[in-house]
């Protein structure tokens, strides 16, 4: 083992973390030369994080999805119809015979509409395919079919917009974030908080196996594993509060709120969108949904070894149901953020998203197989993917040679993985 | 002669203490196959009964009836000399029924501490796992069984085949099993991990547990067993006492279907 092989050891992070990090640290860097350094600035990060977002929240349920050893190819189209009900449901619904028009009810009563309408045609899926025993892959390329259509019957076709102006927000866009909602300081503030929770939950989870006398990391090894945490969120915020509200919306974002705009013009850090922390808040619990609670370890229980999962009395039928449930429920949550970022939805929103999921969770380590794979792994893989794609975007280059680019990282990565898994049984 | 004891049920030694576990006139039926057909069969405290059969004999249905992974299509189990329902995994997990496989056992994703709880996990107030306090009963029981183990974060599929078994018998040992199902148990291991199996089950037997031993090794289960169990293509042969019979005996009641000092027609 080399010197750094020996390192990365003693850190015991998983090497795959490394290798992922690695790969989108040269995409970026790569992009960035070829663009003359248009890729790495804030307000091309800013927008690559908004991209991602709705993949991103879809992906955390694909995980545990291909985890059991099921699949998804529905979200997509789901996510269209889901978009399609809660902008007739705001925009037409709500306000025309309950609420006034621009309350403020409309947004979470719409949001709660979508998750009940998600997690019921989750369930339904989950009961097809977890108790009438029907394979996820025809159960939910039905839906991929199904689903779309019913997208187009919700509105016979039309585009619904606007929508609401408080359910915009969840897009981000140019007021959707903590500095235009909350405050300039207030990303800082949701950073260090996420560096003190870090490193709290570090030594604290040291201090509990010291009192056990279980074997612990050196505290060089953890420090260097918290430190890179921290960091990975400070320049994650930095990099937000860098990019400023375009000068013409800050003006008037100035002005309707009072605040007296300087002669040349006022300085608003956009800080972190608010789709963004909808991502973190929705990754942090469901990895301690996976990693911490029953659930996820009877997840990854019937994923590694199903018969072994029910002979030790875990019943797969209702844990399946549960997995395609949360599935509904976060492909509402995305259908918001999704057309959100629009404005609008039309019934071809979400088109093609199942294979973005998948492959985001994919090149995130997750494996076909069943039982392995994390969200925070899946999330990268969906970095990886927007990265790309708008990189890509950036160089002039057709959507055509996009799509054949992703395709190549996605065999190449799931190659690399497997002489990795390979390697490791040897 | 060993014949007369069979033909004629011994009046003399009733057994004081009534069975852990019966499993009475038990059928299960695939299809339109009986798998296993009227079978009967008992097992005392402390004891190793051997089941042994052909392959497709249905010993391994008949002993997943108790188990919970199937179920009978008529029969009676008692514990304790008590029937009772066995309908699920579950079911049995509650009747402190533990089950060995050969290679169903484990998650082979999930390491040995998650293993061995699994399905039993310990939770903190917050409902949330108590992985410490699972890893630290994980320690103490792997540290009386295999000293030798470390491993106990790395995924079970990285681990040796004699690892893997140990930590399978160290969630039964752990969970307080009365009646231990062993399938195959040293199917997969090499000699020197098959002694230390055979130790354990010695060990386990001195605790007060019952063991039904199921296996194709005639050797392994004359070495373990007080008492064996003979079924053939679903239907029980019978059941002999270890020391009174020799191993071409056994083998005639598994190959044959008969029972020794039974004439073959």
């Amino acid at each position: 083992m080399s010197a750094i092989g020996r390192i990365i050891a003693r850190l015991e992070v998983d090497p795959r973390l490394f290798g992922m990090l690695g790969a989108l640290l040269v995409i970026w860097v790569g992009f960035d030369i070829a663009s003359d350094g248009l890729f790495l600035t804030p307000r091309n990060l800013y927008n690559l994080s908004l991209q991602t977002a709705s993949v991103a929240i879809m992906t955390i349920g694909m995980v545990m999805v291909i985890v059991t050893r099921q699949i998804d190819l529905s979200v997509g189209s789901l996510l269209g119809v889901l978009a399609m009900l809660m902008a007739v449901f705001q925009s037409r619904i709500l306000p025309d015979h309950v609420f006034a028009y621009e309350s403020a009810w409309i947004w979470p009563v719409t949001i709660l509409f979508g998750i009940v309408c998600g997690i019921a045609i989750g369930g339904f899926h989950g009961w097809l395919i977890g108790y009438l025993g029907i394979p996820a892959f025809v159960v939910t390329l039905g839906g991929l079919l199904f689903w779309r259509g019913a997208a187009w019957w919700v509105t016979t076709g039309q585009t619904v917009s606007p929508l609401d102006e408080r359910f915009e927000l969840l897009g981000g866009g140019v007021f959707g974030t903590l500095g235009a909602q909350v405050g300039e300081w207030s990303s800082w503030l949701v950073g260090l908080i996420g560096i003190a929770a870090l490193a709290l939950g570090a030594a604290r989870a040291r201090r509990k196996r010291v009192t056990y006398g279980f074997p612990v990391r050196p505290i060089w090894a953890e420090s260097i594993v918290t430190g890179i945490q921290c960091i990975v969120v400070l320049a994650f915020v930095t990099v937000m509060q860098a990019y400023e509200m375009p000068i013409v919306a800050a003006n008037r974002f100035a002005e309707a709120r009072g605040i007296p705009v300087p002669e040349d013009g006022i300085h608003i850090p956009e800080g972190i969108p608010i789709p963004i922390l909808i991502v973190i808040a929705l990754a942090i619990i469901f990895t301690v949904v996976l990693n911490r609670s029953r659930f996820g370890r009877y997840v990854y229980a019937i994923g590694g070894n199903p018969d072994a999962a029910n002979l030790a009395g875990i019943d797969n039928r209702r844990m399946i149901f549960w997995v395609f449930v949360v599935m509904g429920l976060l492909t509402a949550i995305s259908a918001a953020v999704a057309s959100a970022r629009l404005q609008s939805a039309d019934n071809g929103l979400g088109t093609g998203d199942e294979l973005r999921v998948i492959a985001a969770a994919v090149i995130g380590g997750t494996s076909l197989m069943g039982g392995i794979g994390t969200i925070g792994g899946a999330i990268l893989g969906a970095v990886v993917i927007q990265s790309l794609q708008s990189g890509m975007t950036l160089l002039g280059a057709d959507s055509s040679i996009q799509n054949m680019a992703t395709a190549v990282v996605l065999v190449l990565a799931v190659f690399l993985d497997s002489l990795y898994q390979r390697r490791r049984k040897v | 002669m060993s014949t007369a004891a069979l033909t004629n049920p011994a009046p003399t030694p009733v057994p004081a203490r009534t069975p852990l576990v019966e499993m009475r006139n038990i059928s299960v039926s695939f299809g339109g196959v009986r798998a296993v057909d009227d079978v009967t069969v008992d097992l005392f405290p402390g004891e190793v009964v051997g089941l042994l059969g052909h392959n497709g004999a249905g010993k391994s249905t008949l002993i997943k009836v108790l188990s919970g992974a199937y179920h009978s299509d008529a029969g009676q189990i008692l514990i304790d000399g008590k029937p009772v329902q066995i309908a699920s995994a579950r079911d049995a997990l509650n009747h402190h029924i533990e089950t060995i496989y050969q290679n169903l056992a484990l998650a082979d994703n999930l390491d040995a501490c998650a293993n061995l709880f699994l399905g039993r996990e310990e939770l903190l107030g917050s409902g949330l796992l108590d992985e410490s306090k699972m890893e630290d009963a994980t320690r103490k029981v792997m540290g009386r069984l295999n000293p030798n183990f470390k491993n106990f974060h790395a995924p079970v599929s990285t681990l040796s085949g004699g690892q893997r078994q140990s930590v399978a018998i160290a969630r039964t040992v752990h969970f307080n099993a009365r009646i231990l199902i062993m399938d195959e148990p040293t199917a997969a291991l090499g000699v020197a991990e098959t002694k230390v199996i055979h130790d354990l089950i010695r060990q386990l037997k001195k605790e007060g547990i019952g063991i039904f031993l199921i296996s194709h090794d005639i050797h392994d289960v004359f070495d373990l067993a007080d008492r064996i169990t003979v079924m053939k293509n679903g239907k029980l042969v019978g059941t002999v006492k270890t020391k009174d019979v020799t191993q071409d005996e056994v083998l005639g009641m598994i190959i044959l279907g008969k029972m020794p000092g039974t004439k073959t027609n």
